[in-house]
Formats: C-alpha cells, structure tokens, sequence
C-alpha cells in the first residue's frame, strides 16, 4: 500500500470514510468496559469515598486535552515544513476535540473539587494548567475563523499552535512553583493512597476509548473539511477525482 | 551579509522608530497614563486599607503593567503594515528575525521603559518600600521585554484580521501567565522574607527564551501576514 | 537574468494565472500589463519573493530565489503600490530610512541630490510628508531608484498620480539602469518611452 498516495484531500477522504466505523465501535466498546470497570469492579476509596470514581473520566480527559494539542502542534508542524494542505486540515479537525476535552478535564475536575476540597475551584497547577490550555485552544480556533483567506488561516493558527506548545509546559512550572510560593491555597491532587491495578487497568483502558473516539470524530472532521475546502470553485479543473470521493461515500 | 550592514539595518530601525516616537509622543504617554489609572482603581475599588493594598500590590502592579505593554501591541507593526514600510522590512538582504528584535527593542523602550520607570512611585501607593520596591522594578526590568518580544507574536499574526485588537489579546495572554506568576512572585516573595532572587532568576531565563524563540515565530507570522 | 518557470498563481478561490514562463535579460525591462484584477501585482510580488507561487519557480541567474533568500534580497529593489512613506517624517528623513534599511545607505547630501533629480526642491525636503501631495509622495518612494545600484528594480505602478515631466524623468532613469545592464520589470497601465529592443510586454488576461 502506497501511504504518502493518501496524502492528497480527494485520495484521503474515502479512506477516512471506510476507517472511522471501525474506530467508533472500539471507541464505544472500551468506554463500556471502562466506566463498568472506574464504577462497578474498581474498589471504594477509603478516604474519598465514591467520589473519587470522576477520576475515571477526569484523568484521561485531562491527558488527551494535552496529547491533542501536541498532535496538533505537530501537524501544524509538518503543514509548515512540507506545505501540506492535508496537515493543516488535520490541525483543524483535532482543535475542537483537544478543546472539548479540555473543558471536560475542567468540568469533571470542579466536579470532584466540591466533595474533596469544598470549593467547586482551586487554583491548583494542574487545573490551573488546564485552563490556559483552554485558552490556547480557543486562541488556535478563533484566530483560524477570523482570518478570510484560508491559506493564511493555516499558517497563523499553525504559527500560533506552535507557539503555545512550548508554552504549556512553561505554564505548569511556573503555576506549580507559584502555587508553593502560596502555601495556603496548595493542594495536591495525588490521591496519597496507592492506586489499586484495577482502577489503573480502568483509567487506560479509558485513555484508549477517548483515544479512539478522538480519532474517530477528527477523521469525521477532516471530512467535513475537505468537502468544505473543495466544493470551492478551487479544484475546477479536477472535478473527475471529486466525483470519485463521492461515489465512495 | 556582513555584520556591519546588518548593524546598520537594525540602528536604522530603532532610530527611525524613536524618531517616529518623538515627533508623537502623545503615544508614547498612553501607556504609562493608563498604567496610571488602572493602578489608581485598585484602592478605590478595595478600599484604602493599608495591609490589604500591600497584599495585592504585586500582584495589581503587574498586572497593569501588562496590560499596559498589550495594549500598546498594536502599535508594534501596523502602521508599517498598512504603509507599505514593512513589505521593505521583508525584502531586505538582513535576517528577518534580527530585523524584528530591532523594531521590538525600540517598541519597549517606547512603551515598556517608562513602565519601568514609573513603577516605584505606584509601588509606593501600595505601601511597598524598601527591598520589595527594588524587586517591583528589577522584576519589571527583566519582565517587560519579555512581554513585548510575546507578544510581537501576536502582533504580527493578527495584522490585517478584523477584529484584532481584542484577538491579540486573546492569543497573547495566556502566553504572559509564566512571567506573571514569576514576576509577581518575586516581590511577593521579597515582600514574605524569602527573597526573590529564584524568581528573578527565572524571569532572566525567561527573557533570554523569548529572545532567542520569538522573533522567529514573528518573522514567520508578518511572512504569512504579508503573502 | 530573472526567469519565471511555470508560474501558476491562485488568490483565494480564483485563478490569476497558470503555466506562466518568462525571461527578462539583462539590460532589458519587462512591462506587465493587463485589466485591473488580472494578477499583475501578484506577479511582481511573485518576483520579489514575497509571496510564494502556487506553482513553478522563479529563477534568478539560474538558481530559485527561494534558495536564495537573503542574498537575492540584496539584488533587488522593490517599490510596491503603497509608499512606505512616514507621515511624521521629513522627505529627507523618509529616503535615508528605506535605503539604510535596505542596506545601502546615502549620506544626506546624496539624498538630498536624488530628490532634486526628480524634481522635488529643497525647502521640501524638510516639511513633514504629510503635507505633501500624493504625486509628491510617489517621487519621494521613486527618489530610491537613483541611489539604488542593485540590478533588478521591481516596481508596480510607478507613474501613478505623477505629471509629465516626472514621468518622463523616471523614464530616463530606468533607460540609464537598463543601459548599465540592469534589469526592470514594470507594473504599469501606460505605454513605457523605451527603445523597443529594451522592451518586453507580458500581457495578462484575467
């Protein structure tokens, strides 16, 4: 199989459409065995309860907000270097998922801070971390929809992916050294007690169901885009190949 | 190149921009006079209580600061921008990068040294003095500059865009959180007995970051700006 | 000798041009004409290596200027359609800035004699330019072409909103470059004076 064939839009398109079933039935099947494992097998916390069980969510959310951004650095990397339209689109379809997320880690974190620490917010490095994350997401989003000219759209937001990837781990240093600056708000997030295998087992497996599921909806997206791009008057001159990405839908 | 010519290109430039500057220093004066005002409401708006003002105080001060030095981003490339002045800046036989260091030195020495400047008089309505105070300005010192090679980033990726004033915002402040919580730290620190020389020292680091990775990334976004 | 192969170039959803190839030798001049909106610009934008062609390659002695980067910077002058002229800067002041910034810097009676070549007078030179005239303004951007000693000159419009006698002036100059061995290449809507074994049109059709 020639791999770098699929590398153009119109050959991309019908491939992702033939992959994305499949990634979507293992997403669904690991988050069922997952969140049976986080809520019904993996044992009560003897300081927090059931509470704690959020963390089978909130953990993995919280890794692929991180992990999507990355990739989409990288992307918007390899966009710049090898001036590849079908990379960009890539960075494009995997910042709302990296955003959502996000707001996810942010959400199911407040949502564990209430019963744990009292307070629906705490400016811990790591949620603080999170929320600057967002707003990098929403710096990607929002500057790709102001600029008209799609070209340019790809490269700023590329530019500005860029940017924001070394400042993330800059970011959680800097939070983590203010927060011991700050003794009285520090609070730590590690649960103290050793984690048991099965709530590990739980949590990655969860990782690998948000995994798939990223991937499943980001293919979806790039789709999405592609016909977005090329129903444009652009690709007039090779109509044949659109023809030939439709019928395979 | 040589170096000379390169040297040459790059005095031009902080030249022509201080020259600029002086013929309109109505502009130059913006900054620091909303630097003013917005550290001015803090106590209206707190109350005057003096052991509260000094609790906040780091923290408020930098936090003017920075919104001082983005507020006056815009002025970084646009008007070169639009001009046609900076379409020469690109097509000149210097690096791009080295060009942009130029023109942001000369920004800061503009807007961000009077920040500097002034800051121990508003340290002093806070009620800071002593070893804090001269922390409040070193911290300033390193700080700012990082704050103005940032966001030059910014600047020059939403040249042209609609709606860039609030945009620049946008994309630059989650990138100021590092120097923020540094900087301020530093004094609070200071103020705490603990010193703020660790703090310091990463606001150096940071400044030296900044000056070696962004004026790459902003040469990068005026290319994009100017395709 | 500056060589365009293959140039295809796209703004936004339409297409200016495609399979574009295009030799100007040296002591010749190049004039690209065409409609409003038929890609002339972007064609000398594509030659000043500011924007990047779609497709094909501009080649300068043979080698693709994107390679070369830098040093074709350092070949060209580039007077684009917007001046680049400082309203709070004194004519004097504005042409000493662009040619230090360009790298080849004039001493002040140097740019104060390419001023007067093109017909703008001394007590001029030290008004601020935001009272001058737009046609004014051009002759201070095109004062640059005599203290420029690069070989290429890419300019776009440059007789924009200039009288006669100014046009015919530039007109000289550029005879003086192409004979020296330069070359030009030319944005314009108006017939160039040139001897017709110096001159090449490009016509462009949107």
């Amino acid at each position: 199989m020639n791999w770098s064939k699929y590398s153009a839009p119109q050959a991309f398109y019908p491939l992702a459409g033939r992959l994305i079933p499949w990634f979507a039935v293992v997403a669904v099947a690991l988050m069922g065995v997952g969140l049976y494992m986080g809520f019904f097998v993996a044992p009560t916390d003897f300081q927090q309860g059931e509470s704690y069980r959020i963390i089978f969510v909130h953990v993995p959310a919280a890794w692929m907000s991180m992990f999507l951004y990355v990739v989409m650095a990288i992307w918007a990397g390899v966009g710049m270097g090898l001036n590849a339209r079908l990379s960009f689109m890539m960075a494009q379809a995997i910042a709302p998922t990296g955003a959502m997320f996000t707001f996810l880690a942010l959400l199911t974190g407040a949502m564990w801070g209430k019963p744990t620490w009292g307070a629906w917010w705490v400016w811990d490095a790591r949620l603080t971390s999170e929320l600057i994350l967002l707003f990098q997401y929403a710096g990607v989003m929002l500057l790709r929809t102001s600029i008209d000219d799609m070209r340019r759209a790809d490269r700023s937001s590329a530019v500005f992916s860029l940017v924001g990837v070394v400042n993330v781990p800059i970011i959680y240093f800097s939070v983590q050294w203010w927060n011991t600056l700050h003794q009285g708000a520090s609070v730590s997030m590690s649960t103290g007690s050793k984690m048991a295998a099965t709530m590990l087992m739980a949590m990655l497996i969860m990782t690998v169901a948000f995994w798939f599921y990223s991937i499943a909806v980001i293919l979806a997206r790039v789709r999405c885009i592609v016909v977005e791009r090329d129903s444009l008057p652009v690709w007039d001159e090779k109509p044949a190949v659109i023809q030939e990405a439709v019928e395979a839908r | 190149m040589n170096r000379s010519s390169m040297w040459e290109a790059v005095s031009g430039i902080v030249k022509r921009d201080l020259l600029l500057a002086m013929r309109r220093r109505s502009d130059a004066a913006m900054s620091v006079f909303f630097l003013v005002i917005v550290a001015s409401l803090f106590p209206l708006g707190v109350g005057p209580e003096p052991a509260v003002l000094r609790t906040i105080g780091p923290g408020v001060l930098w936090v003017a600061a920075l919104l001082a030095c983005l507020l006056s981003l815009s002025r970084v490339f646009t008007a070169d921008y639009v001009d046609g002045a900076l379409e020469q800046m690109v097509l000149v036989p210097q690096p791009l990068a080295v060009l942009v260091a130029g023109k942001v030195f000369a920004h800061w020495l503009i807007s961000g040294l009077p920040v500097v400047l002034l800051s121990p008089l508003l340290g002093l309505q806070f009620g800071l003095d002593g070893a804090p105070l001269g922390v409040l300005v070193l911290s300033l010192l390193l700080g700012t500059p990082t704050l103005s090679m940032i966001g030059a980033i910014g600047a020059a990726l939403v040249l042209g865009v609609r709606g860039s004033g609030l945009l620049v915002a946008l994309l630059v402040l989650p990138l100021y959180v590092p120097v923020l919580s540094f900087g301020a730290g530093a004094v609070t620190g200071s103020m705490a007995g603990i010193g703020g020389e660790a703090n310091l020292s990463l606001l150096g680091a940071s400044l030296v970051l900044s000056l070696f990775l962004a004026p790459w990334a902003t040469a990068a976004a005026i290319r994009i700006a100017l395709e | 000798m500056l060589q365009a192969v293959g140039l295809s170039c796209r703004r936004g959803e339409r297409r200016l041009f495609s399979d574009l190839n295009v030799k100007v030798e040296p002591g010749t001049l190049l004039a690209v004409v065409g409609e409003n909106g038929s890609g002339k610009t972007s064609l000398l934008r594509i030659f000043s290596s500011l924007l990047p062609p779609e497709e094909g390659s501009v080649l300068w002695d043979g080698q693709d200027i994107h390679q070369l980067k830098e040093l074709y910077a350092g070949q060209l002058t580039y007077l684009g359609h917007l001046n680049g002229i400082k309203d709070d800067l004194t004519p004097l002041e504005n042409l000493m800035s662009a040619t230090s910034l360009a790298g080849e810097p004039c001493s002040n009676k140097g740019a104060k004699e390419a001023l007067e070549a093109i017909g703008l007078k001394r007590p001029i030179h030290h008004l601020p330019s935001k009272v001058l005239s737009q046609g004014q303004k051009r002759r201070v951007t095109l004062a640059r072409l005599w203290l420029s000693t690069r070989p290429l000159w890419l300019l776009d419009e440059p007789f924009t909103s200039l009288d006669a006698a100014s046009t015919s002036v530039v007109t000289q100059r550029l005879l003086a470059h192409v004979q020296r061995g330069g070359l030009a290449v030319l944005v314009t809507h108006q017939e160039v004076a040139l001897p017709a074994e110096r001159l090449q049109h490009l016509r462009l059709v949107g």
